[in-house]
């Protein structure tokens, strides 16, 4: 079943149109870039959905400095007022809500009206096991465990393309990520420059070739399972990556990524959508945001995972500068924390967080979602942020109307969420 | 002597007794008393008897060294694996040898804090401002006394001991126990804790009594620590005014990872209250100065005196310490957990999508004997499912056992950091040098963030990413271009001809997939004989054709067929 699709994938991708099957090294790139220019159209749209795993606690991230209960349940850590001038308080969006002083680097894109917020969005499935939580989320069949793939992929998979680039969905990491799971293919990569067989002298291309055939052949058998299907897909996308070597391609517009896996991550993705191998769906994932103790106010813990998320974000989008017309960045996390800070000055595991959403297809200046309030009666099982966006109303708004994937196909299983529903953060 | 399958079920004996009747838990320390025989007869199999050897030897270990399979088959299949559950038994002279170069393994969290201590937060900020001369650098932070040696030297010893161990199902056993009961290295004080935790609270209870380990972990600073249950307190305490008067309060953390990862399962039956009421039950269990690698402590001021209710029973006010053993009892005896575990044991074991018949019995097991892990690990060996075609090469092996069982099937040999010329291994010892592999295949060891751990399913280890670093790895192996990991290829081509590619294949076939290849393999790597990188002329290109024996040789650990246990 895997295989059977994969293969047709793969016979009708846009280097066997061309006849280009094997041995691309020597194809001009410009060939290359023609092919998926034929087959996609003009460009494709982008979208880069971005993981915060570990549960972000949306509270502190997009701070709602004006409800008058946010205070007074968050004692030590909870983010100042903002002030005129104050670079170490909340930064007011609009009167209400305000972003981490970590975020400043964001606040350009808020103020260019490119950068939306969702708050108090999340799963309607109540678990606090980050495991369970985030493969929901990924599912997207909040409470089924059983769905065998993502949401993206299926998103992917409904919105077929005539010559599909074997770099059509791409999460940046060792594992492919459940999100990404599914018949629709995709690979998973640590760096460009990494991604290929290695010659005698343990160095990428020059020499490889021969040895990559070598070990390609092997994976090209009919069997039809994970491991063959995985092999083949991996081959066809080394030999279309070196033939236009993106890693060549550094930062534009004087873009400037922070150091670390998150920054490299979007990096090399910026690279990706430049080289204009295909893209479509980007997944990149950051970790550190379970602050169980000591997470820090303004300074701390949260705060560096703040400001790399940030960093990274506005780096992005100053890199892609012009092309970020077309481009939509997603953020997620599987649920947030609780309201009331906990004994060891952090937060426990709660339920809604804040998403945000950003690009030029954006509308954006705007905090999107009903505000359930934080006085005791208003919370989520007397304790956390009741959610008032189901995050799959907002995805599903995204891969609609961004990558166009028809309203017939099933997004997420079992959920009637219908257009009237999005929050309306896309043009 | 051989012993023919009978395709009896399992046979449990302990010297004349049925070690399942289990009167009484065993003595803390159970390496010192002999351990209970257990007898295992392996069902009937469609597998050829070398099949069968094979199966269990990429099972119960981390697959065959050179000569293995011919060891086992005159011992008797059933023979090795009854002494693998008695590895206190087996002689390991040569692991214990090589393990001398990692002198972090003995040393207790205090010693560790005393040898390799945290860099100072000043010294910190001048070298990350690059304040620093290279001088100055090597003197203020040694590099033989670098906090990061302990993970270094630990990883080192992982890949030590799976390589060389004749204790092998010990080993598979504390690496699930390890994964199971997680706990990330790097987080905070934990790496000066976790050797200690490996040593003391994991491996000898690894083919022990299941709580004897839920309570260890419990108890150790590392998971303590790890899960922040060393921070809970009472919901109204406030400390004294003295240490700033602050009102502290309950961590779920702990509770609930006790009872979604460690015991019942998520799915187990367990609600929001009853992670409340189970922290309150732990809050107390803390660590005596964790900074400077104290031990467990219960500390009666911290702890919620009041009655609390877990899975609807009643644990009465004022049982201080004893409230979290009394949840622990309650978990490990709880119906849960037995399938939970036992679950994770078949998949383990047998096959990603975990036979449900073979765990039902297998949670039986669990049940009837208390949660002896042995008695749970002999069902599952015994039965139909683990030894029959469909579980043969159903596993994709996890990077930890691809590099390991690749090392073992080339009879690799690891250099002492003595030994060691270059690099990492001058410092780290060869199996520094493969865990390293094992981190850049996607297994960083020691360091899974999650408490889930590294997970135990093909879909998570299968990737273009890694698949690629798989084929690098065995390239890098076989063309011996990891220093510290040497490999000799020349015995293996003993009486062949390597003039004669085909040969050559036949016979690499033969040693590392004991010639289990599927027809497509073997004839793509037949065709590949015409490839004139694997056929080489002399450097003249006038004598006689040579085999590249080194790129075929990668090529085999590169298949499909290898990535299977």
């Amino acid at each position: 079943m895997h295989g059977c699709t994969r293969r047709a994938f793969m016979k009708g991708g846009a280097l066997s149109l061309l006849g280009l099957g094997a041995g691309l090294g020597g194809v001009p790139r410009f060939l290359v870039r023609a092919a998926y220019a034929q087959g996609a159209g003009p460009r494709p749209k982008v979208l880069i959905a971005v993981f915060q795993r570990g549960a972000v606690d949306g509270l502190s991230m997009v701070v709602p400095h004006g409800d008058p209960d946010y205070y007074p349940a968050r004692g030590g850590i909870a983010i100042a007022r903002p002030a005129a001038g104050a670079s170490d308080a909340t930064l007011d969006l609009d009167g209400f809500f305000g972003l981490h002083p970590a975020m400043a680097p964001l606040q350009p894109l808020w103020d260019a009206r490119r950068l939306a917020v969702v708050h108090a969005c999340g799963s309607p499935d109540t678990s606090r096991s980050h495991f369970d939580a985030q493969d929901y989320m990924e599912s997207g069949t909040p409470g089924v465990k059983s769905t065998p793939d993502g949401w993206l992929a299926r998103g992917l998979q409904a919105a077929p393309r005539p010559s599909p680039s074997p770099f059509r969905a791409v999460a940046m990491g060792s594992r492919l990520p459940r999100v990404l799971r599914g018949e629709a293919g995709a690979v998973a990569m640590n760096s460009i420059a990494d991604f290929d067989v290695k010659s005698d002298a343990g160095q990428a291309m020059s020499g490889g070739v021969n040895t990559r055939r070598g070990f390609e052949s092997m994976y090209e058998g009919g069997v039809r399972d994970l491991l063959y299907g995985t092999g083949r897909e991996t081959f066809e996308a080394v030999k279309m990556l070196r033939s236009v070597s993106p890693e060549g391609l550094a930062p534009a517009n004087g873009a400037h990524y922070p150091r670390g896996r998150f920054g490299d991550s979007l990096r090399q993705i910026a690279q990706l959508i430049r080289a204009e191998v295909g893209l479509e769906v980007a997944f990149a994932d950051t970790g550190g945001w379970d602050t169980h103790a000591a997470q820090g106010a303004e300074r701390g813990q949260l705060a560096n995972r703040l400001t790399d998320f940030a960093q990274g974000l506005a780096a992005l989008d100053r890199d892609l500068g012009d092309r970020m017309a077309d481009v939509v960045v997603l953020t997620m996390s599987e649920f947030g924390r609780t309201v009331r800070e906990n004994g060891n000055r952090g937060t426990d595991h709660g339920h809604a967080t804040a998403m945000m959403v950003l690009g030029g297809p954006v509308r954006g200046g705007k905090v999107y979602g009903r505000w359930p309030g934080l006085r005791r009666e208003q919370l989520f099982e007397g304790r956390d942020l009741a959610v008032t966006t189901d995050f799959r109303d907002l995805f599903a708004e995204v891969a609609r109307r961004h990558l166009a994937v028809p309203a017939t196909a099933p997004l997420f299983p079992g959920f009637a969420g219908k257009a009237a529903g999005y929050p309306g953060v896309l043009v | 002597m051989r012993r023919p399958s009978r395709g009896l079920m399992l046979v449990l004996m302990a010297g004349g007794l049925a070690a399942c009747s289990s009167v009484a838990p065993p003595a803390a320390t159970p390496r010192l008393e002999p351990p209970p025989r257990y007898r295992v007869t392996l069902a009937r199999s469609t597998l050829t008897a070398d099949q069968q050897i094979v199966h269990v030897l990429g099972r119960l270990g981390y697959g065959a060294r050179p000569g293995e399979v011919e060891r086992l088959r005159a011992e008797g299949l059933s023979a090795w694996i009854e002494r693998q559950l008695a590895p206190g038994r087996i002689s390991d002279e040569a692991v214990e040898q090589a393990l001398g170069a990692y002198p972090v393994l003995p040393l207790t969290a205090a010693e560790l804090y005393r040898d390799y201590p945290p860099a100072r937060p000043q010294d910190v900020q001048r070298f990350q401002a690059g304040q620093m001369t290279p001088q100055e650098i090597r003197e203020v932070f040694p590099p033989n006394r670098r906090p990061a040696v302990i993970t270094a030297q630990l990883q080192a010893a992982k890949l030590t001991r799976a390589v060389l161990s004749e204790r092998q199902l010990e080993e598979v056993m504390v690496d699930f126990w390890l994964n199971h009961f997680n706990v990330y290295a790097l987080k905070g004080p934990v790496r000066w804790m976790v050797p200690d935790y490996e040593r003391r609270a994991l491996r000898p209870h690894a083919l022990g009594r299941f709580r004897d380990l839920v309570v260890a972990t419990a108890q150790h600073p590392a998971m303590l620590y790890y899960l922040d249950n060393w921070l809970s307190t009472r919901d109204d305490f406030v400390l004294p005014p003295s240490r700033g008067g602050r009102k502290l309060g309950l961590n779920e953390n702990y509770a609930r990872e006790l009872m979604e990862l460690h015991t019942l399962g998520v799915d187990g039956g367990y609600t929001q209250q009853d992670v409340i009421e189970v922290a309150r039950c732990f809050t107390g269990w803390t660590i005596d100065r964790p900074q400077q690698g104290g031990e467990f402590l219960f500390r009666p001021v911290t702890h919620d005196r009041g009655e609390k209710r877990v899975l609807g029973t009643v644990i009465p006010a004022g049982g201080g310490q004893d409230d979290g053993l009394a949840v622990i009892d309650l978990l490990v005896r709880h119906p849960s957990t037995a399938r939970f575990i036992s679950t994770k044991l078949v998949r383990r074991f047998v096959s990603d999508e975990p036979p449900p018949a073979l765990v039902e019995r297998a949670a039986r097991t669990f049940r009837s004997t208390g949660g002896d892990i042995r008695a749970v690990l002999v069902t599952i060996f015994s039965a139909p499912e683990f030894i029959s075609a469909e579980a043969q090469h159903a596993k994709v092996k996890t990077p930890l056992e691809v590099v390991a069982s690749a090392a073992r099937v080339l009879g690799v040999r690891l250099e002492s950091p003595e030994e060691a010329t270059q690099g990492r291994a001058a410092v780290m010892g060869g199996g520094a040098v493969l865990a390293r592999q094992v981190a850049a295949l996607g297994e960083p060891l020691y360091e899974a963030q999650a408490p889930t751990g590294h997970p135990d399913v093909a879909e998570a280890w299968v990737s273009a990413s890694a698949l690629l670093s798989r084929m690098n790895f065995a390239l890098a192996l076989a063309h011996n271009r990891l220093p510290g990991a040497r490999v000799e290829l020349a015995p293996f081509l003993e009486g062949v001809d390597r003039r004669q590619p085909a040969q050559v294949l036949d016979r690499l076939l033969a040693v590392v997939l004991r010639g289990q290849v599927s027809p497509d393999t073997r004839r793509v790597l037949g065709a590949q004989l015409e490839n004139p990188e694997i056929v080489r002329a002399t450097a003249d290109d006038r004598g006689p054709r040579n085999t590249d024996v080194e790129k075929l040789t990668a090529l085999v650990l590169g298949s499909p067929e290898f990535q299977r246990r």
